[in-house]
């Protein structure tokens, strides 16, 4: 089953990234569509950001001990300044384990 | 089609030379994504062949949370291709430069796409040395397939560390830090902050949700708001 998944979710991902490439000159896409598309990066990315530092180790953790929450919010001020992924990961990386020492 | 082989050469080391600080940021994410797939539980070659198949971080990432937990095929695909919704914008915003591009080009071409080079290559196409199909494939296979090599080897030496990293190192959490350089990198107008901010926030709320659907929903969201936005400014 897990191979069947694989190839699946292989197959999904490689025809998202083919087709326009592949087929732009047949295709023409709704204008609403397109406008769309430029909102998904942010979205989706920032969606996938937020709900990790809530939910982890399979329960919910919206608490204001998070120390995740407090963590994220160093990097997220590294992260507006830098836009560097190294230097984002790094320092929130840190800044959890600083937390995690002191027990807040 | 020939081009002189310096340009080809000059070409080749420019894309190396622009995409060689990201790589930085892929190994450790690389590592942590080997680790992930065998403490979800699959096989080392489980892990490789999905990393192989899809060669997308984030969605493999999500696919072996999914498998690990013996979620419908449907949900994981599905997941997958929310998760990779972005590339079908990399790929509309990409094509018409790579126009001349032969079938074979544009289906490896497909498959290598990152963020990286996406980004790399938008802002290099627009000069005149890369106004060739040719210096155009050069310069995009040449950083993707550094990209890819990079990656593939640190999942594979991630997979082969997997459970021997303490949980209480949080190391997982190294990976929605990745992607918040990506998120602010994502934000150019209030718009797509916009979009940002409702995702964020309705993930958070959405996130008991079965089969990562609080994802799904938080996306759609968070796309209907910069939209909602953009027409409001506009109007």
């Amino acid at each position: 089953m897990i191979w069947m998944t694989i190839l699946l979710a292989g197959l999904v991902t490689f025809y998202l990234r083919y087709s326009f490439i592949g087929h732009s000159q047949r295709i023409q896409t709704p204008e609403w569509f397109r406008h769309a598309l430029r909102f998904v990066p942010a979205a989706v990315l920032s969606a996938l950001v937020c709900k990790a530092l809530v939910y982890y180790g399979g329960t919910l953790q919206m608490t204001p001990s998070n120390e995740r929450l407090l963590a994220a919010m160093v990097a997220a001020g590294v992260a507006w300044r830098t836009k560097n992924v190294l230097w984002t990961t790094v320092t929130g990386m840190l800044a959890l384990w600083v937390l995690q020492a002191l027990g807040l | 089609m020939a081009l002189p082989r310096e340009h080809t050469q000059s070409v080749a080391s420019q894309s190396i030379s622009d995409v060689w600080p990201s790589l930085l940021g892929v190994v450790p994410f690389g590592l942590i994504t080997g680790a992930a797939g065998v403490s979800a539980g699959l096989s080392v070659l489980q892990t490789m062949a999905s990393s192989l198949v899809l060669f997308a971080g984030a969605a493999q990432l999500a696919a072996y949370q999914l498998m690990g937990s013996g979620s419908p095929v449907l949900v994981v695909v599905l997941t997958v291709a929310v998760v990779n919704l972005r590339y079908l914008m990399y790929s509309a915003s990409l094509a018409p430069y790579l126009a001349g591009w032969k079938l074979a080009w544009k289906v490896t071409g497909a498959y290598i796409m990152v963020d990286q080079l996406y980004a790399l290559s938008l802002h290099r196409f627009r000069e005149e040395r890369f106004s060739s199909p040719l210096s155009r494939w050069v310069y995009y296979i040449t950083g993707s397939a550094l990209t890819w090599v990079v990656w593939q080897v640190a999942v594979w030496i991630g997979a082969g560390l997997g459970a021997k990293v303490p949980p209480s190192w949080s190391l997982d959490f190294a990976i929605p830090l990745s992607f918040m350089a990506m998120v602010f990198a994502s934000i150019r107008d209030r718009p797509t902050a916009a979009a940002a901010l409702v995702g964020g926030i309705s993930a958070m709320f959405a996130a008991t949700l079965p089969y990562n659907l609080g994802l799904i929903v938080a996306s759609l969201a968070g796309i209907a708001a910069g939209m909602w936005l953009e027409r409001k400014r506009l109007s």
